[in-house]
């Protein structure tokens, strides 16, 4: 026993040692962004950046290498799960190094701007994309979008078994025959809406029934795959899973296709991929044009053509890769704003014990 | 002499009157090591405390809570008595028997050390996604990781003194008793030992098992940093998960104080002939090896031949594989540097002190990569704001980690040089260091050269710490066949993951000729000679 005295004296110490030089948590140097317009957001480049990014790593590097072709800026790629990234962006505070956060759906943003870490977006930028794909604050821009879709393999199920509400799929005729990937960061935004729009006490039933029809997978890459073979009939995933798989295996060993929810339905959701400048950058000036390049016509393009299969957001550029209109879908059933954190989402998960 | 014994017992009332006390500047190295060492947990602890009493009831009453503890409880069980069944029984077929080919099987047996898990869960998920669940993490888990058991009981079996067991044989005891009455005892430390390594690399184990869906302490841990934004939860699990940890490593010491680990001898037992069941030996073997690294290079293999995304140039592969190797390497050196005199502490002169720095390294190998990556974070941020994101915090990190294992290697090493020899250098008026530097190092060089492989062989491949704590641009094989199979580029995946296990190869090779050489290098081999 006393080799444990003596570890928790140590651990004791050491304790003590940390929380003599404890930090407190900055909210960073963020200008308020009550509803005026903030001022004058200067876009000039003024140095170097670093991006820290979640999204596509090809895709980030063809916009990355157009970036810098164009205004001289070096711009250094973080690339990890946007998830960490958030996290690691919480931890580090004001210390970041930091330029740019960018997702690949709103919650980490969300998250990090109620934390005062993200700063104004130059107007200019923002009003390049439809302002429904823009976050109340003015903190984030809207770069691309994804839609939820339920791909399906088409030598089990043909089209007209298929559920125009994705509540449907929490009935009985269901089991076995759903794969779901509820630790990805995009089922969490599917979850929010249902208990906007539903309430809470339906969303839970609509879960626990998922949770008794799905088969659960780690992540969509992986659902995606399992769908193609066959193990399960659909899987609810994010639509551009579906393409990079189809270039992955190619065109001849796509036993799939996918099916989107009628408009107005929960189901129908597009998410939006986004990017923000930290509020302790310094090379605002730098980050603020890159923010601006990757809603540029220039950048659009590069994701209208890329491989990331993407929405692209900005007015007059239009997917090149053969996706279903945008328009399609109707007006989204959630605003950015009420997609919030997350954290009631998250919540009902593991509630139910499918996280 | 390799990874053997592990935080073996101490017998204090014999050694504390005979212990000299242990020079000044060896106890202020280890208290440093130990220092660095406790910084994870002690950010873990700092993080857990710092959670509004709603969160901490919401994580401890929730019914999140239960369901990891019977999977963890049931995991734990499960893997490391599979590893401790396989690991003994190979060893034995190995060491103990006249099975053919028992050099190949000595090299092939150890070849899944050069796997990492997340690509070992990648392969099984991908040829038989039925594989999944409690039992489908229990076969990946043990394949990967018996070979943790298997080293340290080889290496005993080989060592000790075979005069027991004939004299047992001579009595006319069978094979069977003799095999439970005396070689079981024999060996029981380094059994007990590897299977307290697994159980710890199970505690921590992230990537393999958010692959094969089975939810453990740390795909929790990680949910909640990543999807919930929430790093006091987070802390508050990491706290239950050390909790685990600490239990399982008191059970060991209670096992450990317990055995007895025989004399040893020099000389070569005589081996159980197997007669008529060969065959089946062979056949038993050869599927072990054959699932264990047979899997991953063969999902490998297809990937690489019929997926379309390809890696683009091959110059990236080659620069990315010399900066992993670098990495690994330094990392390796340090860790060895560092585990030599905490060795020599616990061995020569414990004490409470250096038990608690031993205790420490190892329940740091149960926290998950990015509870402790995450910590690294925060401390050097804030604290140490130069080393951030620079490959020396990187490399802290990577010792940080692997410390365990360059520990375990070094200190049986340094158990198994004779007292006298130093006893009688310091009697004819050598100091402290000079011994050090002539007598012990020399004679535990085999051991230092396994410690300083494993910890290779581990840093080379890590993935979740990488992620957080690298420079921003550095790229690793782990790093790059991670972004490409988040991608589904599996194809352009493939070449790394190839790579990773490649470059591993060789130094199992080294391990399993230092496992080889090590009896020939033992003190008794040599006095008798």
């Amino acid at each position: 026993m006393r080799r444990w005295t003596a570890l928790a004296l140590v651990a004791a110490l050491a304790l003590g040692l940390s929380a003599c030089g404890s930090d407190t948590p900055s909210s960073g140097g963020a200008p308020s962004t009550t509803a005026g317009v903030p001022a004058h957001i200067s876009t000039t480049p003024d140095g170097n950046i670093t991006v820290y990014s979640g999204q596509h790593e090809q895709t980030v590097s063809q916009l990355v290498s157009a970036f810098e072709a164009k205004t001289g800026v070096k711009v250094k790629v973080r690339s990890d799960d946007e998830g960490s990234l958030a996290q690691q962006l919480l931890a580090e505070g004001s210390a970041t190094p930091a330029d740019v956060f960018y997702a690949e759906n709103p919650p980490a943003l969300n998250v990090l701007d109620a934390k005062g870490l993200l700063a104004p977006t130059a107007p200019s930028t923002l009003a390049r994309v439809p302002s429904q794909f823009n976050p109340a604050s003015g903190n984030w821009v809207g770069v691309s979008a994804r839609a939820v879709a339920l791909a399906y393999n088409t030598t089990q199920l043909q089209p007209s078994q298929l559920p125009d509400s994705i509540l449907g799929l929490a009935k009985p005729e269901w089991k076995g025959k759903l794969g779901i990937a509820p630790g990805e960061t995009d089922f969490q935004p599917i979850v929010t809406t249902i208990i906007r729009l539903e309430g809470r006490a339906a969303a839970e039933a609509w879960l626990k029934g998922i949770k008794a029809n799905s088969k659960v997978y780690a992540d969509n890459e992986a659902l995606i795959a399992a769908v193609n073979r066959g193990e399960v009939a659909t899987g609810i995933v994010d639509h551009y899973y579906w393409y990079r798989m189809r270039d992955e295996v190619g065109r001849s060993k796509v036993h799939t296709a996918l099916h989107y929810f009628a408009p107005g339905d929960a189901g129908a959701l597009t998410d939006v991929s986004g990017a923000g400048q930290t509020s302790s950058s310094k090379h605002p000036g730098s980050a603020q044009a890159f923010l601006a390049f990757l809603v540029s016509r220039e950048g659009q393009q590069i994701i209208a053509d890329s491989e990331s299969y993407e929405y692209p957001l900005a007015k007059g550029v239009v997917s090149t890769k053969g996706l279903r209109p945008l328009a399609d879908f109707g007006p989204s059933p959630m605003t950015i704003a009420q997609l919030g954190d997350g954290q009631q989402a998250l919540q009902l998960l593991q509630q139910v014990g499918l996280l | 002499m390799i990874p053997t014994v592990p935080p073996a017992p101490h017998r204090f009332r014999r050694s504390r009157q005979r212990a000299h006390r242990a020079p000044w500047w060896l106890v202020a190295t280890a208290g440093a090591v130990g220092l660095l060492l406790v910084a994870p947990l002690v950010g873990v602890v700092y993080q857990a405390f710092q959670a509004s009493p709603r969160t901490a009831h919401r994580v401890l009453t929730g019914p999140l809570l239960p369901t990891l503890l019977v999977h963890t409880v049931q995991l734990t069980a499960i893997v490391s008595t599979a590893c401790g069944v396989l690991g003994l029984g190979a060893a034995w077929l190995v060491e103990r028997t006249d099975l053919p080919f028992r050099r190949v099987f000595a090299v092939l047996l150890l070849l899944p050390l050069a796997v990492p898990e997340f690509v070992a869960g990648y392969a099984w998920v991908s040829l038989a996604p039925s594989i999944q669940g409690l039992w489908g993490a229990s076969l990946v888990m043990t394949l990967g990781l018996y070979p943790l058991v298997y080293l340290p009981v080889a290496a005993s079996l080989r060592r000790s003194d075979p005069a027991l067991d004939e004299v047992a044989r001579g009595l006319g005891v069978g094979p069977a008793r003799r095999f439970l009455r005396v070689t079981l005892p024999q060996v029981s430390r380094p059994l007990v030992g590897g299977m307290l390594l697994v159980g710890l690399y199970l505690l921590a184990e992230y990537g393999a098992f958010a692959i094969l869906r089975f939810r453990t302490f740390a795909t929790a841990i990680y949910t909640q940093y990543t999807l919930g934004f929430d790093a006091q939860a987070a802390s508050i699990l990491t706290l239950v998960l050390c909790l685990i940890g600490v239990i399982l490593l008191m059970g060991e010491s209670r096992v450990g104080r317990s055995a007895h680990p025989g004399r040893e001898s020099g000389r070569a037992p005589a081996r159980t002939r197997l007669g008529r069941a060969t065959p089946l030996a062979v056949l038993a073997l050869l599927a072990l090896c054959g699932l264990a690294i047979g899997v991953p290079v063969g999902s490998i293999v297809y990937w690489m031949v019929s997926r379309s995304s390809t890696t683009l140039p091959p110059a990236s592969v080659w620069g990315t594989t010399v900066q992993s190797l670098t990495l690994g390497g330094v990392a390796a050196a340090v860790a060895t540097a560092l585990a030599l005199p905490v060795a020599v502490l616990t061995v020569r002169h414990p004490s409470t002190t250096s038990n608690g720095v031993e205790r420490v390294a190892f329940l740091d190998r149960a926290l998950p990569g990015v509870a402790i990556g995450l910590t690294l974070v925060t401390v050097a941020v804030h604290h140490l704001e130069p080393l951030y994101q620079t490959t020396t915090l990187l490399e802290v990190a990577y010792v940080i980690l692997f410390f365990p294992l360059a520990l375990v290697a070094v200190r049986a090493a340094v158990a198994r040089v004779p007292r006298g020899l130093e006893d009688a250098a310091r009697s004819l008026g050598a100091s402290p260091i000079h011994v050090m530097r002539r007598i012990t190092v020399p004679l535990v060089l085999p051991g230092l050269a396994a410690a300083a492989t494993m910890v290779w062989l581990s840093a080379t491949t890590e993935l979740t710490a990488t992620l957080l704590l690298r420079p921003t641009g550095l790229e690793t094989l782990a790093t790059r066949f991670w972004v490409y199979t988040t991608g589904l580029a599996y194809g352009a995946a493939a070449p790394y993951a190839a790579i990773m296990i490649g470059v591993s190869v060789l130094p199992v090779l080294l391990l399993a000729r230092l496992a080889r050489s090590s009896s020939s290098a033992s003190p008794s081999r040599r006095r008798a000679a």
